[in-house]
C-alpha cells in the first residue's frame, strides 16, 4: 500500500513534466500540422538556462528560495520563448508553403544545432545545482515503508495545475485563442478575415516554448542534473504522450503525459525498471491501434 | 635573373619535396572514446591526457625522429558511431590507437583494427575485450572479473548483515561488473537484481523498490550520472543509500551532481597513480595546466608513452615488430611499470577500494 501511493505520487510528478512538454508539441502540430523535433532541445536550453540562473542569483545573494523560484521561472519563461520564436521565424517560417516534409527534416536539423550549440558552449559535463527545496512531507508509514511526499513534488503539481488553469483561459477565452483555433482551422480564411496569421503562429511557438520553460525548470530544480542531451528522450516521451492523447487536444496530451508517467513508475516498482519503455511503448500501440488518432483526438476530416 | 631562378628552381622543388615528405612521414595517432554525449567528461580527461602526452614526446624529438599527430575519434559510447570511427581511422592510416572507452565500443571497434593491423592500448575493463585471441589489443586497466571479485568480496565482508541489491545499467561494462560483483560475493546473495535505462532522469521506481525491499547497499554496474541520479532521489524518499561500482564512479562530476551525497559512493579503481613518485612532474604539470589528473587523464598519458618505448625498441612503427615489442616488453610509465600476458592483460593489475569524501576520494581503510 505505501509503495502504491508513493508510486501515485511519483508518477504524477513525472506525468506532469511529459504533460507540459507535450503541450508544445500538440500546440504546434495543431496550428501548423509539423512534429516540431526541436521542442525537446528548447526544453533542453531553458533547463541549462535554470542551472545559470540560479547560480547567478544565488552568487548574487538571494537566499529566499520562493523569490528565487519566481525570478528563475520569469527570466527562463522570457528568454525560452526567445528561442521558440527564433525557431519558428528561422527554420519555419521560410519552409511554410513547401513539401509537408521539409519542415520536418529542419527541425531535426534545428534539433541537432541546438544540442551542439549548447555542447560546445556550455561544455559536455553534467550541470548539477544544489537542491533548492530539500525535505519532504512524511505522509504515513504501512509495513515499514514510510511514504515521502517531497516539496519539489508539490510544487511541480502545484505549478502544473496553475498553469493548466491560465492556458486553458488563454485558448478558450481571449481574443489571441480565438485567433490561434482560427488558424488551427482554416489559416487561408483566417487570414482573409485580416488576422495575421504568421504572428499568431510565432505566438504559439513561444507559448509552447514557455510551457517547456516551465518544465525546464522543475525539472532541474527537482532532480537537480541537466545536461545538452537530456532533451532527446525528454522530447520522445513527451511526443509519445501527445500521440497517445491525441496530438493536436490540449487536454489529451495532458492527459497522455499523465498516463506515462504513470505506467513508467508503476511498472519499474512492480515489475522490472528494464522493461519499462516496452510496457509505455505497447500500451501506445495498442491506443492508436482502436482509436488511430488518440484517446482524446479528433479524426481529421476531409474537408470538401 | 634566368639564370638564377634555374640554379633556385631545383633547391625550391627539393625544400617542397622535403616538408611534405616530413608532413606525411608524421606518425599519426589517434584517441577515440565519448568526445560527445552523456559521458563525454571521460573522453576529455582521454584527450587532456593524450594532448599532454603528444605535446611532450614531441618536444622530446617524437618516435624515431618523426613528430606523432593526435587524430581524435568519438563515438559518444555507441557502437554503431565506433565502427565508423574506427574505420575513418584506418583510412587515416594511424599506426596506434588509445581507446575506445566504453566496452561495447571497444569491442566491435577492435575488430576493425585488428584487422588493418593497428596496435591499440584500451581502458575498457569487460572481460570480453581481451577474451577473443585478437593480438592487436592491449589493456592498460584491470579487467571488470578482477574489479568485481574485490568488489563483491568487500561488499559480503563489510555488509554481511545488511540488505544489499545489485543493479546494472544494461550496457556491456555495466551488465559485466555488476554480474562480476555478484558473483564476488560468494555465499551473500543480494536481495534484488535489477537493470535500468542510462540516460534517464527518473529512478524513482527503482528507488521505492530498493526501499521496500530494505536494502540498504546498492552495488552498482554503470557511470556516475545515473549513480548520483539514484542517490539524490534516494534522499528524497527518505531512503540512505551506500554505493559500490567500478572504476568508473571515480569521475569528480558525481560529486556536484549526487547534490552532496557523494560520500556514500565507494567504488574499485586501479592504485592512485597521482601518487606515484614517478608520475610526480607530470602530475605537477597537469595541475598548472589547470587539469586535475584524475580518473583516465593519466591513463591516456601512459599509453603514449607505452607506443614510444615501444616503438623506440622495435625501431619501427610496422604491425608485427611493433606488436611484438608490445607484447614482449615492460614499460615504465606515469601509471606504473606495465607488462602483458598472451591476452594483452596486464600482468599484475590492482584494484582497491576508494571512497569519496567531499570533493577528494581516498583509500578506504
Amino acid at each position: 500500500m505505501g509503495q502504491f501511493i508513493q508510486q501515485l505520487i511519483n508518477g504524477l510528478t513525472l506525468g506532469a513534466v511529459y504533460g507540459l512538454i507535450a503541450l508544445g508539441y500538440t500546440m504546434v502540430y495543431g496550428i501548423i500540422g509539423m512534429i516540431n523535433f526541436a521542442h525537446g532541445d528548447v526544453y533542453m536550453v531553458s533547463a541549462i538556462m535554470a542551472v545559470t540562473f540560479i547560480t547567478l542569483l544565488s552568487a548574487l545573494g538571494i537566499s529566499s528560495v520562493p523569490l528565487m523560484l519566481v525570478l528563475v521561472l520569469v527570466i527562463v519563461i522570457a528568454l525560452t520563448s526567445v528561442y521558440g520564436w527564433t525557431v519558428e521565424r528561422t527554420a519555419y517560417r521560410p519552409l511554410r508553403n513547401s513539401t509537408r516534409l521539409a519542415p520536418l527534416i529542419s527541425a531535426i536539423g534545428m534539433s541537432i544545432f541546438l544540442q551542439n550549440m549548447v555542447q560546445i558552449t556550455q561544455g559536455a559535463r553534467v550541470k548539477p545545482v544544489p537542491t533548492l527545496l530539500p525535505g519532504s512531507l512524511e505522509l504515513f508509514t504501512a509495513n515499514g515503508f514510510t511514504v515521502h511526499l517531497a516539496y519539489t513534488q508539490i510544487l511541480i503539481v502545484l505549478v502544473t495545475v496553475a498553469l493548466l488553469i491560465g492556458f486553458t483561459a488563454l485558448i478558450t477565452r481571449t481574443s489571441f485563442g480565438r485567433q490561434q483555433r482560427a488558424c488551427e482551422q482554416d489559416r487561408t480564411m483566417t487570414a482573409l478575415l485580416g488576422i495575421n496569421v504568421d504572428r499568431t503562429i510565432s505566438l504559439t511557438f513561444m507559448l509552447g516554448a514557455a510551457l517547456a520553460a516551465v518544465a525546464g525548470v522543475m525539472v532541474t530544480v527537482y532532480y537537480g542534473v541537466v545536461d545538452f542531451s537530456i532533451g532527446f528522450v525528454a522530447g520522445i516521451k513527451a511526443f509519445t504522450a501527445a500521440v497517445l492523447g491525441g496530438i493536436g487536444s490540449l487536454p489529451g496530451a495532458m492527459l497522455g503525459g499523465l498516463i506515462i508517467g504513470m505506467i513508467e513508475s508503476f511498472w519499474s516498482a512492480y515489475l522490472s525498471p528494464e522493461y519499462k519503455d516496452v510496457a509505455t511503448f505497447v500500451i501506445l500501440i495498442l491506443v492508436l491501434m482502436f482509436r488511430p488518432s488518440g484517446l482524446l483526438g479528433r479524426p481529421e476530416v476531409e474537408k470538401v | 635573373m634566368k639564370t638564377a631562378m634555374k640554379k633556385l628552381l631545383p633547391v625550391a622543388a627539393s625544400l617542397v619535396t622535403l616538408i611534405s615528405a616530413s608532413a606525411f612521414a608524421d606518425y599519426e595517432v589517434a584517441i577515440a572514446g565519448p568526445m560527445t554525449g552523456e559521458y563525454a567528461s571521460a573522453g576529455e580527461q582521454i584527450r587532456k591526457g593524450a594532448e599532454m602526452a603528444i605535446a611532450d614526446i614531441n618536444a622530446k624529438g617524437g618516435v624515431l625522429g618523426q613528430k606523432l599527430k593526435l587524430e581524435i575519434g568519438d563515438d559518444a559510447c555507441d557502437p554503431k558511431q565506433a565502427v565508423s570511427v574506427a574505420n575513418a581511422m584506418v583510412n587515416k592510416h594511424i599506426v596506434f590507437m588509445h581507446g575506445h572507452w566504453c566496452s561495447s565500443s571497444t569491442i566491435p571497434a577492435s575488430e576493425i583494427y585488428n584487422e588493418a593491423q593497428i596496435p591499440m592500448a584500451t581502458v575498457s575493463t569487460n572481460p570480453k575485450v581481451t577474451e577473443r585471441g585478437l593480438k592487436n589489443i592491449f589493456r592498460i586497466m584491470g579487467r571488470d572479473d578482477q574489479q568485481g571479485e574485490i568488489g563483491g568480496k568487500f561488499l559480503a565482508s563489510k555488509f554481511a548483515n545488511k540488505k544489499i541489491a545489485v543493479v546494472d545499467d544494461k550496457s556491456a561494462y555495466g551488465k559485466g561488473l555488476a554480474d562480476e560483483i555478484a558473483e564476488g560475493m560468494g555465499s551473500k546473495k543480494p536481495v534484488l537484481r535489477e537493470s535500468i535505462t542510462a540516460g534517464e532522469k527518473d529512478y524513482s521506481g527503482l528507488v521505492s523498490k530498493l526501499k521496500a525491499a530494505g536494502v540498504e547497499v546498492m552495488a552498482y554496474g554503470g557511470y556516475h550520472t545515473e549513480v548520483a541520479l539514484i542517490l539524490r532521489q534516494a534522499q528524497q524518499a527518505g531512503l540512505k543509500l551506500q554505493v559500490l561500482g567500478g572504476d568508473t564512479l571515480s569521475n569528480n562530476e558525481i560529486v556536484g551532481a549526487s547534490g552532496g551525497n557523494a560520500d556514500a559512493v565507494m567504488f574499485t579503481f586501479a592504485p592512485d597513480s597521482r601518487k606515484n613518485p614517478e608520475a610526480a612532474d607530470v602530475v605537477k604539470r597537469f595541475r598548472d595546466a589547470k587539469v586535475e589528473p584524475d580518473g583516465y587523464v593519466l591513463y591516456a598519458y601512459a599509453a603514449f608513452q607505452l607506443f614510444q618505448q615501444a616503438a623506440t625498441q622495435a625501431k619501427t612503427v610496422k604491425y608485427t615488430d611493433l606488436q611484438k615489442a608490445l607484447a614482449g616488453g615492460t614499460f615504465n610509465t606515469v601509471v606504473g611499470k606495465l607488462s602483458f600476458d598472451a591476452k594483452g592483460d596486464l600482468k599484475s593489475p590492482g584494484f582497491v577500494v576508494y571512497q569519496w569524501k567531499g570533493n577528494q576520494y581516498d583509500v578506504l581503510k
